[in-house]
């Protein structure tokens, strides 16, 4: 038996990453999680076992080998630790702060068995901002393309999913093209997570990876609009990945809700984040919140907008949920920020009514508490309103985040393409071919809203089919 | 990309650009408008295209100096280039099957109305504009307007120049006097299309009106441009910007359009002193 190296960590926990102190952090739109020293990634990776057969790699969405990375931070070797991520993972510092991974890699860590599993994502960013630190762009050289590309892909949308399959069409040698309709490539990346979640200076920097590769990036395209799908392949790209998210608010539809002072969360955070609007008048854009916010909803943009708020000086927040804490989607973690910082969780509580002023601004909402009981279809259990509960929530802003669906868009103009039930791109999971030949789809405008890992899962097979599709001019 | 090649003033603070667009240029139709962005720190703001030229690759953007960002786009010159530009956006008008059209352009409206006007002429259908200003020199476009239209009626709040009173007044005598139109398209200020509306449903006139309501990204994603129509929720950016001006809850624009003012009085503000 092979003597062991080195002796694990066996502390049961994790090794803490320094924060801001809640207090401070509620007065700036600066990073919560400050990230590792070398010290604690080198003492945190001691915690891995490398396991024989890493169950960890599983639960990964993109196969990022975790073991193997982990490996070398514990030698130290920093910068070869994120060479080996990117080898399958191309923003490791996104993902590493954004992803579950409480539902993902670190889920089947073994050590989560008895204790805290080893913190894959704080390692996984750890590495990545080691790198960008020494280089400036996270370590990565402009690839020189002296050979003829495979030929001309085009991707439409620059969220994770298209960043992901254009990176790994890129380095699989084709002349790739994304278009994304905003000013500002990203997707979600730069108009939704917010930037004491997610520095926008770390996601230019992973766009600024993916352009090193080759990529050409062109904004303010609308697909559908300026182009469609016939004038791209006229235009000589042998096939199209269609990655244009699930953007489309959902509104509750109930009395008052366009009144002055009610947003959607997509709104609300492509003011603060991708317009800045918490540097006004520094910056453009105006955004405004009362001195009372309601945020209604229970996911990770509900958290995010409700921080937000709380980060523009309003004295006091409320996340209104019509289900229990239990069944909230958030992530554990955002919704402990949350908790830190002050906003006040009212569960079993559903928006019946907005309640105006005269002159057409928002200065309540009427709310009646819910029971809840038998599990629906969802596997959620069905919310039922308690008779005789009506209440009124003082507040001047209402931001609704219960949910988006996929952009329409494309599809609509887009003949020949089969859509879901639900209004997004009908697409083989596996491949993320369409029902129109050359039209290959992934993340949410194909499952819905879901994560930033999910999508470049999904863009990453989609590149593979793609090169295969080009290869072979096999469809099906 | 983007840059102006020609620059008018036309009245007070009212000036047109000439922006070269190639691929906005080859699909703009009538009725669509276009996001811009002057500068990095900027806001996104809609604009409708004017006029466009498909063979010289360029959109013509009529707009009136009236908050920051239009002010700093009225600082641009010849040569200088628009720092984004986003479109076609929105629902062409559906200029399908009309004889005979009233156009009835408020202030900076007629520069709005302007590429439906001269589409509706192409078709052959006969266009009455009724312009309307406060005063002679807020009247826009007029020479340009003239060989597009069978008649042209000029109205000023204070009559310095054609008719005294307003567009309303002029319409009605129209209709009063048995002018039969397949549609009204009322383009200009939020009351003036109100009261438009109100009018021509009186005489059972289908009336079309252009919304201009605050548009964030303006390619449907956030819902900062709702309105209501005929009881449902709309977005003006992907449903609009033209609706029934029979079913349009006008109040509730009016009362959102005002959702900003104080901020925007303070950048206006604070742009003045640094100029």
């Amino acid at each position: 038996m092979p003597v062991p190296k080195r002796k694990p960590n066996m502390a049961r926990k994790k090794v803490p990453m320094p924060e801001q102190e809640p207090q401070v952090r509620i007065r700036n739109f600066a990073e919560v999680a400050l990230g590792y020293t070398p010290a604690q990634a080198v003492e945190e990776a001691r915690r891995c076992l490398q396991c024989k057969e890493p169950r960890c790699i599983q639960g990964c969405p993109v196969n990022v080998p975790i073991p193997d990375f982990i490996k070398l931070i514990e030698e130290e070797r920093f910068v070869e630790a994120y060479k080996k991520i990117v080898e399958t993972n191309n923003l490791p510092a996104i993902c590493g702060r954004v992803c579950p991974q409480e539902i993902q890699c670190e889920r089947y860590c073994l050590r989560g068995e008895k204790g805290e599993p080893v913190a894959i994502g704080r390692l996984e960013r750890f590495a990545a901002d080691y790198a960008a630190s020494l280089s400036g762009s996270g370590g990565r050289k402009r690839i020189r393309r002296s050979f003829k590309p495979k030929g001309k892909v085009a991707v439409v949308g620059s969220g994770p999913a298209g960043l992901t399959c254009a990176t790994d069409l890129a380095k699989a040698g084709y002349e790739v093209t994304i278009f994304e309709a905003l000013h500002t490539p990203g997707g979600v990346l730069v108009y939704g997570i917010p930037e004491f979640r997610l520095p926008k200076s770390v996601v230019q920097r992973e766009v600024d990876n993916v352009k090193k590769l080759g990529v050409d990036i062109q904004t303010n395209m609308v697909i559908g609009k300026v182009l469609s799908m016939d004038e791209l392949f006229a235009q000589g790209y042998q096939a199209v990945f269609v990655g244009t998210g699930a953007g489309l608010p959902v509104f509750m539809r109930i009395p008052g809700e366009n009144l002055n002072g009610v947003m959607s969360a997509n709104e609300f955070l492509t003011r603060v984040n991708l317009m800045k609007g918490y540097r006004f008048p520094e910056y453009d854009t105006p955004v405004k919140v009362g001195r009372r916010v309601a945020v209604v909803g229970g996911g990770n943009v509900a958290m995010d907008a409700a921080r937000c708020a709380l980060r523009l000086g309003t004295e006091k927040v409320y996340i209104i949920y019509r289900r229990s804490e239990e069944e909230m989607p958030a992530r554990r973690e955002e919704v402990h920020h949350a908790k830190e910082e002050g906003i006040e969780f009212r569960f079993c509580t559903s928006p019946v009514r907005i309640l105006g002023d005269d002159h057409g601004w928002v200065k309540g909402m009427e709310c009646v508490e819910m029971e809840l009981r038998e599990p629906d279809a969802s596997g959620r259990r069905r919310p039922v309103v308690k008779p005789g509960s009506e209440h009124v929530v003082n507040v001047e802003t209402v931001i609704i985040a219960i949910g988006t669906t996929p952009n329409p868009l494309v599809a609509r103009t887009t003949p020949g393409l089969a859509l879901t039930e639900f209004g997004g791109i009908a697409a083989d999971e596996a491949t993320g071919q369409t029902s129109r030949e050359g039209v290959f789809a992934g993340g949410d405008i194909v499952t819905g809203a879901a994560t930033v890992i999910l999508a470049m899962g999904a863009g990453k097979r989609a590149a593979k089919a793609i090169d295969e599709y080009i290869t072979t001019k096999q469809w099906r | 990309m983007n840059r102006i090649i020609r620059k008018r003033v036309l009245g007070p603070a009212v000036k047109l650009i000439e922006v070269e667009s190639p691929l906005i240029a080859k699909k703009v139709q009538p009725g669509q408008f276009v996001m811009l962005r002057v500068h990095e720190k900027g806001e996104r703001i809609p604009m409708t295209i004017s006029d466009y030229d498909r063979q010289k690759g360029t959109v013509t953007i009529i707009f009136q100096e009236v908050g920051k960002t239009t002010m700093l786009l009225g600082r641009l010159e010849e040569g200088d280039s628009i720092l984004d530009l986003v479109g076609p956006l929105g629902k062409p008008t559906d200029l399908q099957g009309l004889e005979r059209v009233v156009a009835i352009a408020g202030g900076l409206g007629v520069a709005l109305v302007f590429s439906q006007i001269k589409e509706l002429h192409r078709r052959n259908s006969k266009v009455d504009c009724i312009i309307g200003a406060r005063n002679k020199d807020l009247v826009l476009l007029e020479e340009e307007i003239e060989p597009f239209c069978t008649n042209l009626y000029i109205v000023t709040d204070d009559g310095s120049r054609g008719e005294r009173g307003f567009v309303t007044d002029v319409l009605k005598r129209l209709l009063d006097e048995g002018r039969r139109y397949d549609r009204a398209i009322a383009v200009g200020p939020l009351n003036m299309m109100k009261v438009v509306s109100d009018l021509t449903r009186q005489y059972g006139l289908p009336t079309v009106v252009s919304m201009n309501p605050i548009m964030v990204d303006g390619t449907g994603m956030c819902g900062c441009c709702r309105l209501t129509v005929g009881g449902q929720i709309k977005f003006a950016c992907v449903d609009g910007p033209e609706f029934d001006g029979h079913l349009v809850d006008f109040d509730e624009v009016i009362k959102r359009t005002a959702m900003y003012w104080e901020e925007e009085k303070i950048a206006v503000e604070l742009l003045q002193q640094r100029l």
